[in-house]
């Protein structure tokens, strides 16, 4: 089952909600979301969402404004714990596990997804210090082993090179796309299994945008990827595959090339002709 | 309608400049008064000596003992009502959910305590070392002193709080921090904000005579012990002026220069130290 586009999504819910056997999935390093509904004050955020997010890919979950995507997001590594407003119902199933679910610890749920925010935001210390600090956090206290995964995330970002001589050095001094980078290699530090990106190149110039976007394409070899993107282009040039969202739903979702080419929808033909955004 | 709009332009830029006129001649009107009246009056053996003449009466000696009483009564406020108010604020901040009505409740009822006027601190604090059969001591007034600051300490440090970006917590939770590790971090990125408020408090705190009249009491000597009186800045220049001798009058201001220097420099020194630990501020 090494295959994830035959797992995917669409064919996958249909079967759920005919009450047919469950196509087995190849459950590791999987993301598969089962009847979620999300309220926020008794608003409706998210309706149904089932969906499965194929392992070792670039999933794009696109969509106009208030459509959900970035809720969905957070509901994925649990953003919303802090904020009683907001509901949930339905399963995530992380690793063969609910992350929902009643002896699931928060914190291992936050280290095993990597979340690049919109706006760069690097913490209050040193370039080193960001990208140890994860590692700090988990227990890591060897200098050396410490300093060698600092080395390590800040070369796999291409930063290494950039800011050698000046590690100690405030992050906040880096240009917005270096940090970018930079909270790229912090998240990647944490050793993720899943890479979450919010419009992690909204803020950003053209050319950061495109390290960016090259960096996940390197990082789908190892991780499993799911980016919410404001702009269709950038879904078409990376993603593997689409979900395409409106009004808290699940409109369609496929492969890049079928979505693109061959939308079912006739609201996606029209949000790919550019109708609404 | 463009000569309307630049007249509106004119209009209040007078307007500002006015008040900005108005405040700052108070302001030098005062310390002028000050210097003019307790330079002449201020000489070494006022910093250096204790006083002459019974409870600063005299014209001999200095207020030696108001000076150090002083700083130590304050700092141990500081240090009390710090170790209070910062768990305090990162508690309705990031424990509580945003829109908490217990957070808005200890937001309202610390408003309140910042408009309780100082000589209530004294009374209250007064009365709880009745109750507690303590006399007036050094101990009394540093804990009428840290009620009287909390409600400064935490209004204003929870003002900074209330407006760091909420990215900052977010990508600390998402790194997979727990909040007390989320706080600490944050707590960096506070500093300045939270040495404003200490400097606050220190201001009100140091130069408050209502609060320490019951609570400190008053002595011709060092304090020595937290169970002894203290004497304080504040209420030795309050005695000094109600003396009917100028000499002794002209004392009080020199002993209100010495005050305003030693704010003047816990100031600088806060402002120096909180810069140079948050230089990786964001």
């Amino acid at each position: 089952m090494n295959n994830p586009g035959l797992a995917f999504v669409s064919d996958v819910f249909e079967d759920y909600h005919n009450k047919t056997i469950l196509m087995k999935l190849p459950s590791y390093h999987t993301i598969s979301i089962r009847n979620l509904n999300v309220y926020i004050e008794n608003q409706h955020i998210l309706q149904d969402i089932n969906l499965t997010i194929p392992e070792k890919s670039i999933t794009c979950i696109i969509g106009p404004s208030g459509c959900g995507k970035s809720t969905l997001l957070r509901t994925l590594n649990r953003m919303h714990d802090d904020t009683p407003e907001v509901k949930i119902n339905g399963q995530v199933i992380v690793d063969d596990e609910d992350i929902y679910g009643v002896n699931v610890n928060v914190i291992d749920v936050r280290k095993k997804m990597g979340l690049l925010a919109q706006r760069p935001c690097p913490l209050p210390m040193s370039i080193f210090d960001n990208v140890a600090y994860g590692p700090r956090i988990h227990g890591l206290k060897k200098r050396k082993a410490i300093n060698q995964t600092v080395i390590q995330y800040l070369q796999y970002v291409g930063l290494w090179d950039e800011v050698r001589g000046r590690v100690r050095n405030s992050a906040s001094k880096l240009s917005i796309g270096q940090q970018q980078r930079l909270c790229l290699a912090r998240g990647l530090a944490i050793e993720p299994e899943y890479i979450l990106g919010d419009e992690a190149t909204s803020a950003l110039d053209p050319i950061s945008t495109k390290k960016i976007e090259e960096m996940f394409v390197k990082l789908k070899e190892q991780y499993t990827i799911i980016l919410v993107t404001h702009t269709l282009r950038q879904a078409k040039r990376i993603a593997d595959y689409i979900v395409f969202m409106y009004l808290g739903k699940i409109i369609e979702s496929g492969s890049t090339e079928e979505f693109f080419n061959n939308p079912k929808k006739q609201l996606t033909r029209d949000y790919l002709s550019g109708s609404f955004s | 309608m463009i000569n309307t709009k630049r007249q509106e332009e004119i209009f209040f830029k007078i307007l500002m400049i006015i008040s900005i006129c108005v405040i700052m001649s108070i302001l030098l009107f005062i310390i002028g008064t000050v210097l003019y009246k307790g330079l002449p009056a201020l000489d070494w053996d006022m910093v250096s000596k204790l006083p002459g003449g019974g409870f600063y009466l005299g014209k001999e000696g200095g207020v030696l003992n108001a000076i150090i009483g002083s700083l130590y009564l304050i700092s141990g406020s500081v240090v009390i009502s710090l170790t209070l108010s910062v768990p305090l604020v990162l508690f309705i901040n990031f424990y509580l959910p945003k829109k908490s009505v217990f957070a808005s409740i200890i937001r309202f009822s610390f408003d309140i305590l910042f408009g309780v006027p100082s000589i209530v601190y004294g009374a209250f604090g007064f009365a709880l070392m009745i109750f507690l059969g303590m006399r007036a001591s050094l101990l009394g007034g540093i804990i009428a002193v840290a009620l009287l600051i909390m409600p400064i300490m935490v209004r204003s440090f929870d003002e900074v709080t209330r407006l760091l970006p909420r990215d900052l917590p977010d990508a600390l939770l998402s790194l997979g921090a727990t909040k007390y590790e989320m706080s600490k971090v944050i707590l960096r990125q506070l500093m300045p904000g939270l040495v404003t408020a200490i400097l606050l408090a220190v201001g009100r705190g140091i130069g408050d005579a209502a609060t320490v009249l019951f609570t400190a009491g008053y002595t011709d000597n060092l304090p020595n012990a937290l169970n002894h009186p203290a004497a304080t800045l504040p209420l030795s220049i309050f005695f000094q002026l109600g003396s009917p001798v100028e000499e002794v009058q002209n004392r009080a201001y020199a002993s209100a220069v010495i005050l305003t220097v030693i704010i003047l420099i816990l100031s600088f020194s806060a402002r120096y130290f909180s810069s140079k630990y948050s230089k990786n501020k964001i």
